[in-house]
């Protein structure tokens, strides 16, 4: 396993670092320009901290208009420009390059119009996930997606990432919540995509632009859909003495036609880091643990957890623990939810983002703790499990180089070992740096370069964060 | 209009033949399933046909997994059969317009894709786009290409599955299709809502989903068309649907919960799941506008409150009627006869908050003068044109369809 190529900065761009940053400064409002080298070190990395890359400028325009004026500067000079929202991608989807200009959205932050009346919301790109929901909260609604870092990522980066989260079984995930987007392209073109009705005319831009990973324009507005909050949700924690019972009890929870707001999966390892950390009153006596959530008025979420308990039962479930209160309800959800953070204390890792297929569960499972064993790491597994969606943790010490290795060469085979099992690479983080030389793994080169083929349709030469998603050694001028 | 030869690949692979040999002579193509929806849009111009009837069959379905996998030219009756086998269902609800559009050949499943055909469910379940989460496609090129695969979960690479979803035929030949399933409801239960008028009934639509009572139907029929939708004795009676799926119990709670929160003194009638079953079939079908005729009959989708004030517009400068699906957002608009009258249309949906208007039913003539699909603003026009180009740069399929937008695609 080699490290991963960036590729070369352009040292004509570099030399003219200067020129520059004058040229963008005549462009912008406020404190719209970083370029002081100690200011743009917060902008190197993201959330996948394994590699840094200083960029030569940082922008965080105020308007769409400046978005534009930036692109188009950017365009005529030839120089490379790296999206970024809140910089939480755990894929290096936002990592700069020294010659690139990073444009950030986090300057765009305000919610412009909740629309009750036709359930929407528009936002400025750089509004925060969590934003929203508190917003409407109030009044009884929320935005769906829910990614475990939604009190910082923004709707620019969930959009551009196609964002899930631990509720996606029941609401689907960005693609499927977004109705409208003002999108810059990179020769400084805004256009309006879709509105407040349900459906768009001609070709599905919006759908295109969810996970294009920031190759095909900056977004800096968006609608999306408001939902009405459930009148009450209780998650439920269910123990097991394996998992491939767990998987099952799983199965034929869905198979009987219940539906749950999340089912979620942990390991006897992640049970423990996050119970150590959280306090959230997991059992430490099990291999396995669901926590299954149900929504909707007392009497309705007893039937379905009778349903669900029933069956639960039926694969001898060893502990059943129903939240009693809001405060332990969170409680369950903040254990849940801060499972990367609270790895993040004992150890450091790299978290995969396969999807397989619901029967296939159990099998990867099983194979991805030979792996783990096979290279001598230690791994804690927590996962989507009602749509497929695992999340190991590999662990290792990232100031020993040979285990960092060990880790990025397991990892490699977990994902390899989900494409075998007929899922993909990426369920909800992105291909980003982090997967991208996989990705001949799952697709034919003929399949790549049809994407990047399309991908040239918004930006044919290849500037808008050039150096992800599609493996290197394609040629992207062939594609286009 | 029938074209002078019809291609029938019975694998990819013909297909990815058919389509090179084309392209290196060319030659262009008209792309077909079973071909229930040939009468939308201008009439293509090809040199061939190429139909998906012979790439036919599930190719993988696992009820658990909750996908189903089948080559474009399954037929849709096949694999709702085989679904409801399981208990499961295609969440978005197709539609078919076979009866509004005088056709009897049948649906196919890649048609849904190609056509992104969405039922009522739309409002709470998503579009057909939503659940496709794979497809195999042919290129312009003569390439097989995949994209997306069989999770639910799956954001690798770019998502050229939304881009064939309601593509027309205007990108590629869809070969397989993945479509995400569901366990069926155990029942439903529709509420009717007896005489309230269009801006009443938006109203009352509007707070129903406003509720956490997960209303799976909402729909208004004027009382001109009520009786077509749900027959005897509702006849003359404007009537406003709402629909509840799910476990008995759970559906009963919900309505207790629901009647008091839309705040109405109207009355409320329910119909049971058989009646509601009639009854949803009927609006996503368009039953109403089923007359056996070609008078122009608009799909008009504007955000969910403006959709009476769009129609009232139309219908007070032009004779017709129109009943409302998706909460109100989608319209459904005849015209009494003659023009389709694109500007007056396409004008209301403008002045009201924005959204599009296809053209489903007219004479052939009619829609040979009138742009079918809702024009594009230039940029997104021209955006679309080059995306068209990157999969078919030769422009070898479906040429008269070509580009959604403006008088180009008369050419």
């Amino acid at each position: 396993m080699q490290e991963i190529a960036f590729l070369e900065p352009d040292p004509a761009i570099m030399a003219r670092r200067e020129e520059i940053a004058a040229g963008l400064a005549a462009l912008l409002s406020g404190e719209g320009l970083v370029t002081d080298p100690r200011e743009l070190v917060p902008f190197e990395t993201d959330a996948f901290t394994a590699y840094r890359r200083v960029p030569l400028a940082v922008v965080l325009p105020a308007t769409t208009g400046e978005v534009a004026a930036v692109l188009r500067y950017c365009a005529e000079q030839g120089v490379p420009v790296v999206p970024r929202g809140a910089g939480t991608s755990l894929a290096g989807g936002a990592i700069p390059q020294e010659d690139a200009v990073v444009i950030g959205v986090s300057r765009m932050s305000r919610i412009l119009e909740v629309d009750y009346d036709n359930r929407t919301a528009t936002v400025q790109a750089g509004a925060t996930n969590l934003s929203i929901s508190d917003r409407v909260a109030a009044d009884g609604f929320f935005y769906a997606p829910d990614p475990s870092s939604q009190l910082a990522c923004t709707i620019a980066g969930n959009i551009a990432m196609n964002s899930g989260g631990a509720h996606c079984l029941k609401y689907g995930v960005t693609t499927n919540n977004l109705l409208g987007a003002r999108l810059v392209l990179m020769d400084g073109t805004i256009i309006e995509l879709g509105g407040k009705a349900l459906d768009a005319p001609g070709l599905d831009l919006l759908g295109l632009l969810c996970g294009s990973e920031g190759q095909i324009g900056i977004i800096t507005e968006a609608t999306v859909r408001l939902l009405a909050r459930p009148e009450g949700a209780r998650p439920v924690l269910f123990g097991f003495d394996s998992s491939e019972v767990a998987g099952a009890c799983v199965s034929e929870i869905i198979g009987s036609g219940i539906i749950p707001v999340a089912i979620e999966f942990m390991d006897k390892p992640a049970i423990e880091i996050c119970e150590a950390f959280a306090k959230a009153g997991y059992p430490l006596d099990v291999e396995a643990l669901l926590i299954i959530e149900v929504e909707g008025s007392d009497a309705e979420m007893d039937a379905m957890l009778a349903r669900i308990i029933a069956i639960a039962k039926k694969h001898g479930v060893k502990s059943v623990k129903e939240s009693q209160s809001a405060t332990q309800a969170a409680q369950i959800w903040k254990g849940r939810k801060s499972a990367f953070g609270a790895t993040g204390r004992i150890a450091d890792y790299i978290c995969m983002d396969g999807t397989v297929p619901l029967g296939q569960l159990s099998h990867v499972l099983r194979e991805t703790y030979t792996i783990i064993e096979r290279y001598g790491l230690r791994v804690a597994n927590v996962f989507h499990a009602g749509d497929g969606n695992m999340h190991p943790l590999i662990l290792y010490n990232v100031n020993d180089p040979d285990e960092a290795q060990k880790a990025e060469a397991a990892g490699a085979d977990i994902l390899k070992l989900c494409v075998d099992a007929g899922g993909c690479l990426t369920g909800e983080h992105g291909v980003g740096v982090e997967k991208r030389d996989l990705m001949l793994h799952q697709f034919t080169e003929t399949d790549l370069n049809q994407q990047m083929a399309v991908r040239a349709a918004f930006d044919p030469d290849w500037r808008l964060n050039p150096s992800k998603v599609f493996p290197l050694e394609l040629d992207m001028r062939k594609a286009s | 209009m029938a074209a002078p030869e019809t291609l029938t690949p019975a694998s990819e692979a013909e297909a990815c033949a058919m389509v090179a040999e084309a392209r290196a002579a060319g030659r262009t193509l008209a792309i077909s399933g079973a071909g229930s929806k040939n009468a939308i849009g201008r009439p293509v111009t090809a040199d061939a046909a190429i139909v998906t009837t012979s790439l036919s069959g599930i190719v993988e379905y696992n009820p658990e997994e909750l996908v189903i996998v089948a080559r474009a030219g399954t037929p849709v009756a096949e694999i709702e059969t085989a679904l409801a086998a399981n208990n499961q269902a295609l969440m978005f609800e197709p539609s078919d317009w076979s009866r509004l559009l005088g056709s009897d050949a049948g649906q196919t499943i890649g048609g849904i894709a190609a056509t992104n055909m969405s039922g009522p469910r739309r409002i709470i379940a998503g579009a057909a786009r939503d659940s496709l989460l794979g497809v195999r496609f042919v290129n312009g090129r003569g390439e097989a290409i995949k994209n997306g695969g069989r999770v639910m979960k799956n954001v690798t690479g770019l998502d050229l599955v939304k881009l064939m979803a309601g593509s027309w035929g205007t990108l590629g030949l869809i070969t397989e299709t993945a479509f995400k399933v569901l366990p069926r409801a155990e029942t439903e239960t529709t509420l009717v809502i007896d005489g309230a008028d269009g801006a009443e009934a938006a109203r009352l639509m509007t707070a129903a989903m406003g509720t956490s009572a997960e209303v799976s139907g909402a729909a208004h029929l004027p009382a001109a068309l009520s009786g077509a939708v749900l027959g005897a004795g509702h006849e003359n009676h404007a009537s406003t649907l709402l629909r509840l799926e799910g476990f008995a119990d759970s559906v009963a709670e919900r309505i207790k919960r629901l009647k008091p929160q839309i705040g109405t003194g109207r009355q409320i009638a329910e119909l049971d799941a058989a009646a509601s079953q009639r009854a949803w079939i009927a609006i996503r079908d368009v039953h109403p506008f089923a007359d056996g005729s070609d008078t122009p009959v608009w799909r008009i989708s504007v955000p969910p409150m403006a959709g009476h004030t769009v129609a009232g517009q139309i219908l007070g400068a032009a004779a017709g009627q129109a009943f409302f699906d998706w909460q109100g957002g989608l319209v459904w608009l005849r015209f009494d006869g003659g023009d389709a009258r694109a500007d007056l249309v396409r004008g209301a949906v403008a002045t009201h908050a924005g959204g599009h208007a296809l053209l489903v039913r007219a004479a052939e003539d009619v829609r040979a003068r009138t742009p079918v699909f809702h024009p594009e603003p230039a940029p997104v026009a021209a955006l679309s044109e080059r995306i068209r180009a990157s999969i078919d740069p030769d422009g070898v399929f479906n040429s008269g369809r070509r580009a959604f937008n403006s008088g180009r695609d008369a050419a």
